[in-house]
């Protein structure tokens, strides 16, 4: 026990130590935090009618967070499969740091669902054993299993990793490899059944369309990574991670395949809707053009496809792929088009006009913001501090300190 | 339509309600409250279909006594039970209703719906252009002119369906909400964690929240109260039409069918040949609402002129 209170005030030491950039970092995300509370603390007290949302848009924001989100965490840890292909020399940092922005993320997708439901204190019913899961028909139950078995499996590969370079030991192949390949498939299913959530519901036709699930995919692994390409570059600098920039304009190229790829989807989706032009067409037309006077999604529509189709040149020309600062502005591109495209630009048409044809414009309440500012903040903070403890532990300058024999033992 | 002749075809057998059996018993839930040791059992509360008899009864009467408390007013809350060889259907003739919207009305009465911020009506009549026929595109819920019904017009109440493979139920993460043996769809308001994926798959837009503590008038509130039916909701959780649970299982109407001044709602056991639902539609031609989506509801839409 003893060993284990030492690490954890050695990773207290890891988090109380930095520059001014990162305390001022550090307090930014603890002020949009209390922010986040003090809201939350209201939308509990009044109910969520301190949302916009209403029986017509029954989800919106918090929801289109949450899909947004299981899409970062899925694809943070899918860069193993390129870093293992084209055999990059940090393939365990690329793992290491693709689950520390994978727990990150999933503890901001757990958050926003509970914010988002009404009895958070009866998340009980769901469980097993405990409560009384609707499984195997209701894909939520099958969403919360799925997001925690993810959750736990990441927490035990880096915890493993963690403890072992700070213990200055090896870590061990057989249990290492079985668990990185495990977390593969598990990362894939998280975001198909949260594609499912939404695709499994007939009333809904702009979700109950069979391209969604390898939508979700397609964008995920823009998203995803475009995190993992700044963080790399910052690592860089600052701690000498070994990453070349082949590796970084690799992940580059193929994120332009995968935004090729989201964008020809929604290309064939796009063209279905419009040539049939059935009674259905009307949610796709309300996210792109509008219905009559309700035209609150369409500047944010055609923003995320500006934003989409610029990163994707950005990327797929090797020139601008290459250049840091093109890079960048299309790593930042990418993820306010996934942003959009795969929160409110998914959710809201949905639900719009809802099910009996009338038509409520849900616009988020300034509540709601602050609740997203506070997660986001949370999720910002979590993985800084994750990061400031692993990156010492793995480099060497955080270890456990060895007890010295007492001569007279032997 | 004459009420005396009622729903006399439910019989007089009283059916315990504990009938089914078949979950197993939340023996981790049980050693949970045990460890908390508190006045915790809300919380640890075993899901309705594995309460005992007591324990039941013990749930009801904490309702009744909570109740008291809220309103200042003596309640009767009960479980009913289905009774077996009955299962209900619902008929609605589309030529005779005239957007009068006095169901809408009575239903709140009736079940205790929140009244204001949020108002909640468990029946939305939708008015219709003649030359669009039954078309959502077209549709108001809105309309408020001086007379109804307005020429060129006409008008289509949806409620919940009932409907037999409810989509509702099936995205349910916690199994608060379940088709009765008598094809009412429930919902239990002490199980339901308010995710509102119910809402999310309904066709009907049927499905209510709680999106505030409901506000309930305790002058207006109606004191026979079915568990899941009309009991008072609390906030953030969902609610809907239950065909007046807490009435048709006593053999009565649904307010909406007794206050309907035109005799467009009609109402019986399907399953008896001389009940009025079956001689609608022996005699009628029915159809039934988004036939496309497979919900195979209980609720039948006609014209009879």
């Amino acid at each position: 026990m003893r060993g284990v209170f030492e690490f954890l005030k050695g990773c207290v030491r890891q988090i109380a130590h930095g520059d001014r950039a990162y305390w001022a970092w550090v307090s930014g995300l603890a002020f949009l935090i209390a922010v986040g509370v003090i809201a939350y603390t209201n939308q509990f007290r009044q109910g969520l009618i301190a949302t916009n949302m209403r029986d017509q848009v029954s989800w919106a924001f918090y929801v289109g967070n949450f899909t947004f989100l299981v899409g970062v965490a899925a694809a943070a840890v899918l860069l193993v499969i390129p870093a293992y292909v084209y055999q990059w020399k940090p393939i365990k940092e690329v793992v290491l740091l693709g689950e520390l922005l994978a727990i990150s993320a999933l503890a901001m997708c757990l958050l926003f669902i509970t914010v988002d439901i009404g009895r958070p204190e009866r998340m009980l019913h769901m469980v097993p054993f405990v409560g009384t899961p609707n499984w195997p028909a209701s894909l939520l139950a099958w969403d919360a299993l799925v997001l925690n078995v993810y959750l736990s499996l990441n927490v035990a590969l880096v915890s493993y990793i963690l403890f072992k370079a700070y213990r200055g030991e090896k870590t061990d192949n057989r249990i290492l490899v079985p668990l990185v390949l495990l977390s593969i498939p598990v990362a894939i299913s998280t975001h198909t059944v949260t594609a499912f959530l939404y695709n499994g519901m007939a009333s809904r036709p702009f979700w109950n369309a069979s391209i969604l699930a390898p939508r979700f995919i397609a964008s995920a692994f823009c998203s995803g990574p475009a995190v993992m390409l700044i963080l790399f570059q910052i690592l860089r600098r600052t701690v000498k991670l070994p990453i070349k920039d082949e590796a970084i304009s690799k992940i580059a190229e193929l994120m332009a395949y995968a935004m090729f790829l989201n964008l020809f989807l929604l290309g064939a989706e796009v063209f279905k809707e419009f040539y049939s032009a059935t009674e259905h067409t009307q949610y796709t037309r309300y996210l792109w053009f509008g219905l009559g006077e309700h035209r609150a999604l369409v500047p944010y529509a055609w923003a995320s496809l500006f934003c989409s189709v610029t990163a994707f040149l950005l990327f797929l020309v090797p020139a601008t792929r290459r250049n840091f600062a093109t890079l960048n502005i299309g790593c930042v591109l990418i993820w306010a088009g996934c942003y959009i495209e795969k929160g409110m630009g998914l959710v809201i048409p949905g639900m719009t006009p809802d099910t009996l044809g009338e038509i409520y414009e849900y616009r988020p309440t300034i509540n709601e913001w602050c609740i997203a500012a506070g997660i986001f903040s949370v999720g910002f903070l979590l993985f800084t501090f994750l990061v400031k403890i692993a990156v010492p532990i793995y480099y060497g300058t955080f270890r456990v300190i060895p007890v010295v024999p007492d001569p007279r033992s032997d | 339509m004459s009420e005396s002749k009622g729903l006399n075809i439910l019989g007089s057998d009283a059916v315990d309600p504990l009938r089914r059996n078949f979950m197993r018993t939340a023996a981790a839930g049980a050693a949970l409250a045990a460890m908390s040791g508190c006045n915790m059992d809300d919380f640890f509360r075993k899901h309705f279909k594995e309460l005992s008899r007591t324990d039941l009864d013990a749930v009801l009467r904490k309702i009744e006594k909570r109740n008291l408390e809220r309103f200042g007013k003596t309640t009767t809350v009960d479980a009913t039970g289905a009774r077996p060889g009955v299962e209900f259907g619902y008929g609605l003739d589309l030529s005779r209703c005239v957007g009068c919207r006095r169901c809408v009305y009575a239903c709140v009465a009736e079940n205790n719906q929140s009244r204001e911020h949020p108002e909640i009506h468990w029946i939305r009549v939708l008015q219709m252009d003649k030359e669009h026929g039954v078309d959502l595109t077209h549709a108001d819920m809105y309309y408020e002119p001086e007379h109804v019904p307005q020429p060129g017009k006409f008008y289509f109440p949806v409620q919940c369906q009932q409907c037999s493979d409810p989509p509702c139920v099936k995205t349910c993460p916690t199994g608060a909400t379940w088709k009765e043996p008598d094809g009412i769809v429930v919902i239990d308001y002490d199980w339901c964690i308010g995710c509102r994926c119910c809402m999310s798959a309904c066709p009907y837009g049927a499905r209510h929240f709680n999106w505030a503590e409901p506000k309930l008038p305790a002058d207006e509130l109606n004191p026979d109260q079915h568990y899941l039916g009309n009991r008072p909701r609390p906030k953030g959780v969902v609610e809907k039409c239950t065909f007046c649970i807490q009435r048709t299982r006593k053999g009565r109407y649904p307010a909406c069918v007794e206050i309907c001044p035109v005799g467009a709602r009609k109402f019986g056991n399907l399953l008896d040949p001389e009940s009025e639902i079956r001689q609608v539609m022996d005699t009628k031609r029915v159809f039934i609402f988004k036939e496309e989506l497979a919900t195979h509801p209980h609720f039948y839409y006609f014209y009879a002129t």
